[in-house]
């Protein structure tokens, strides 16, 4: 009785906290329709920031809350608010997702180079003022959650139901610019909804490093909890927001005192915040088909088979050109980045012709790995099942997951990527009890294997490109323009998609194959959930429309991590670049590969 | 030739009931479905295309009911419609627009130059469907519909973004298209089209069904004026 009331204790602090984080998330995406990725970061780097004027420069812990919360955060929100997301008021949720991405990433970044890594202890608030309920205490830091979650709950409900400031903020969203013509300012608005935001993941991240220690990207990612709660409330109302919040609190604290401890349940305790978005998904009602409205987007120019073919047999020689002076290291960079190539073209189908942002694509690289380091051969068959497992694994996938769709979608495939880390990837089902697996190499030399990535690399672009010109890439695009129409004139929605979806996945899990081949050593830490943020970031900045941006995003991945241990001092402000570029070219999903298109058609006109 | 029967159709949306108890029969030829704004018309062609259930009543093609089947399934059977708000296929070009759709009924792609002839916008044929005018994709998805075969057409507002050569084109294609035997049912608010080509006319006001008949009769009718002039 006592345990379970001291679990219970613990499960409703830690529920405030998140309620703190999703009450923010909430009163952004209600005022401004932009669902903020990167709201999580936002709390980390206050926490660092908090950590740095509190414990590192020795400032009263209220004026360190205050310069933050009060101060820094909320003035943060109101620069993402102007120079990122204004810009994209209206875009569709892919856009405003990468540009959420984007800060998150760059957040990352500034924190790694503001704060290199290290143990950092914070001081609970009121660590001598605890209460004793029977025989349970009730630490003072716990005390001052449960205050703040209480005064958030009461302060957004006030201000948004009963200020003149909080109705013209809710019907901003319905219609700024009916509501502009009463004389509220949206962009004000939309600018209060972003500070007062900000201030919450920072007040949310603060009251939690207690509990869990600052860390890049467990901060980070612990807002999937805090999505988790949003979702329950809708992303509209706020006090389903702040009961899921509780409720996630109290099942996790429950998780650890009565699951068995052995590692498997520990691993599950990891992922009960994904498998609950999941759930939380599930339960939605599946989302009608949205009637109104032409949309359309730009791509790249599509090749005709002839070009197509000569432009496969020009890349095969520019590589045997390249790949037979390089040396061994050199050959087998490119063969990387070729390999990463393959995998952002399997979102160059999905993403750039589906309309679908996947944040867990580089899950099915994980599994094409797993499968060929299980099999162990040096079969080229081995490569083709891992792509099927793959397919598998994305069909089942796309079934469970495709009953939602934009926002909620994209969300859905996160909580995929990480259950899979937690219960799969990490655990000795996939690679064993050491971590890590070997793999025979399918050709033994560098430049073979640059020559083999390469040939894959062509034929799998020719494939997308061949997909694009016909009949499944038409239908692919109608259905990401107008499901509606889609289905009124015969088409399957539901089966495109979970085809297109389980195709892409393949191709991933080819390049998984691929990539653990030329490795010879796969394990897990490959495949971290994190993983699929950068991807998606180079995949948009390169062009996500056309195999020429693959190509290049494949090439960028792969120097990221060379530059980042070539120049250490960079290693950060790289990342940080990276999020920047991808906040600001979110806008045009063609890239930087399609500047080049421009400028050479400019040059024959 | 094909009827569409509506039984007790309702709609709800919330606290807000938009169909409200619809029975209605649709013969061959050319219905009209007319009715003030916000009576329920296009609330009713989502209806009967199967992109929204109805909280009450069945749908019937041909005596067969299909309330529960999905949209796709009504295509099969013959259903095609255009929309109010335009959702052609922005990113495809013209041409791509209808080759899906004769793609999705096993047709030959070599048909779109055709329906595009046949409904007058064959100069737009390479045109990204989201930079032509209004009226010209109104068009287009009426050949997109059309490219599918249709027993049953539903045209949401077909001539608005016409001029008035184009309407007058557009109301002997309607003649044409009820000669090959398809149903075609009509929410227009050009009275004149209505007036001209339709050979019964369905009345909703608020979402009730103020009174069928043939065109004389309906503009004879007292409740019509009343719902219209207020």
């Amino acid at each position: 009785m006592t345990a379970l009331l001291a679990y219970t204790i613990f499960g409703l602090v830690t529920g405030g906290a998140y309620a703190v984080v999703a009450g923010g998330l909430v009163l952004t995406y209600s005022t401004s329709k932009v669902f903020n990725v990167g709201h999580g970061a936002i709390g980390m780097v206050m926490a660092f920031l908090y950590w740095e004027l509190a414990e590192n420069r020795g400032l009263p812990q209220w004026l360190a809350l205050l310069v933050v919360v009060g101060g820094c955060a909320p003035l943060f929100g109101l620069v993402v608010e102007r120079f990122v997301m204004r810009r994209l008021a209206g875009a569709p949720v892919g856009i405003t997702l990468v540009a959420g991405v984007g800060v998150l990433v760059g957040l990352i970044g500034v924190a790694q180079v503001v704060w290199p890594p290290r143990a950092r202890p914070v001081r609970p608030f009121l660590d001598q003022h605890g209460v004793h309920l029977g025989q349970s205490y009730v630490s003072g830091h716990d005390l001052v959650t449960l205050a703040c979650a209480v005064l958030v709950a009461g302060g957004l409900y006030a201000l948004l139901n009963r200020t003149r400031t909080g109705l013209a903020m809710r019907a901003c969203v319905d219609a700024p610019e009916l509501a502009a013509l009463y004389g509220t300012r949206p962009h004000r608005l939309s600018a209060l909804s972003w500070a007062i935001g900000s201030a919450l993941a920072a007040l949310g991240g603060i009251l939690l490093t207690p509990v869990v220690q600052l860390d890049y990207v467990t901060m980070t990612l612990l807002v999937i909890t805090a999505y988790t709660a949003a979702l329950v409330g809708r992303l509209r109302s706020l006090p389903w927001t702040f009961a899921g919040a509780l409720g996630l609190g109290l099942v996790q604290s429950y998780a650890v005192a009565y699951l068995p401890s052995s590692p498997f349940w520990i691993a599950f305790r990891a992922a009960i915040p994904a498998l609950l978005l999941f759930v939380v998904l599930l339960a939605m009602p599946q989302s009608p088909l949205r009637i109104g409205g032409v949309r359309g987007s730009r791509g790249v120019a599509v090749p005709g088979a002839l070009p197509t073919g000569v432009g496969a047999v020009l890349f095969l020689g520019a590589v045997l050109a390249l790949a037979l002076p390089a040396g061994p290291v050199v050959a087998g960079q490119l063969a990387l980045g070729l390999v990463f190539g393959i995998v952002l073209l399997s979102m160059v189908l999905l993403t750039g012709y589906g309309g679908v942002v996947s944040l867990g694509q580089f899950t099915f690289v994980g599994v094409g790995a797993v499968t060929v380091a299980r099999l162990g051969s040096s079969s080229p068959w081995s490569l083709l099942l891992g792509a099927a497992v793959a397919a598998l694994v994305g069909a089942l996938v796309a079934v469970t997951v495709l009953r939602v769709s934009g926002l909620y979608l994209a969300l859905a495939t996160l909580g995929f990527a990480q259950l899979m880390d937690k219960l799969v990837l990490q655990s000795p089902i996939a690679f064993g009890v050491r971590g890590s697996l070997q793999v025979p190499r399918l050709v033994e030399s560098a430049t073979g294997q640059l020559v083999l990535a390469a040939a894959v690399f062509a034929l799998v672009g020719m494939g997308v490109l061949a997909v694009r010109r016909g009949r499944l890439g038409r239908r692919v695009i109608a259905v990401k323009d107008s499901p509606a129409a889609c289905a009124t004139l015969g088409v399957n929605v539901r089966w495109i998609r979970v085809g297109v979806f389980a195709l892409s996945a393949a191709i991933a899990g080819l390049a998984g194959g691929l990539f653990a081949q030329l490795r010879e050593t796969v394990a897990a830490s490959d495949f971290q959930l994190f993983n699929n943020l950068p991807l998606l970031l180079f995949a948009v900045i390169a062009g996500v429309t056309s195999v020429s941006g693959a190509l290049l995003g494949g090439l960028l991945l792969m120097l990221l991590p060379v530059l980042q241990s070539g120049f250490p001092a960079l290693a950060g402000v790289a990342v940080v670049l990276l999020g920047v570029a991808a906040a600001g070219l979110a806008r045009d999903p063609n890239g930087l590969v399609s500047w080049v298109f421009r400028a050479w058609s400019w040059r024959r006109a | 030739m094909s009827t569409l029967r509506l039984e007790g159709v309702t709609v709800r949306f919330g606290q807000v009931t938009a169909v409200d108890d619809v029975s209605l029969v649709v013969e061959p030829g050319v219905t009209g479905l007319i009715g003030p704004n916000g009576a329920g018309k296009t609330t009713l062609f989502d209806v009967v295309s199967g992109l929204r259930r109805p909280s009450a009543g069945r749908v019937l093609l041909d005596d067969e009911d299909i309330t529960a089947k999905g949209p796709h399934q009504r295509s099969r059977l013959g259903v095609a419609r255009t929309f109010q708000r335009l959702e052609v296929f922005g990113s495809l070009t013209v041409w791509e627009n209808v080759v899906v759709a004769l793609e999705s009924r096993r047709r030959s792609p070599d048909l779109a130059a055709g329906l595009l002839e046949r409904v007058g916008i064959a100069e737009f044929s390479a045109k990204q469907a989201d930079t032509v005018p209004t009226g010209a994709a109104r068009l287009l998805e009426l050949a997109r519909a059309l490219a599918t075969d249709p027993r049953l057409l539903l045209l949401d507002e077909p001539s608005s973004g016409l001029d008035r050569a184009e309407t007058g084109a557009f109301g002997a294609l309607l003649r044409e298209l009820s000669a090959e035997g398809r149903s075609v049912v009509l929410v227009e608010h050009d009275m004149d089209l209505v007036m001209g080509y339709c050979d019964t006319v369905h009345v909703l006001t608020l979402g009730r069904l103020l009174v069928s008949g043939t065109p004389a009769a309906v503009r004879a009718h007292e409740g019509v004026r009343e719902a219209y002039l207020g």
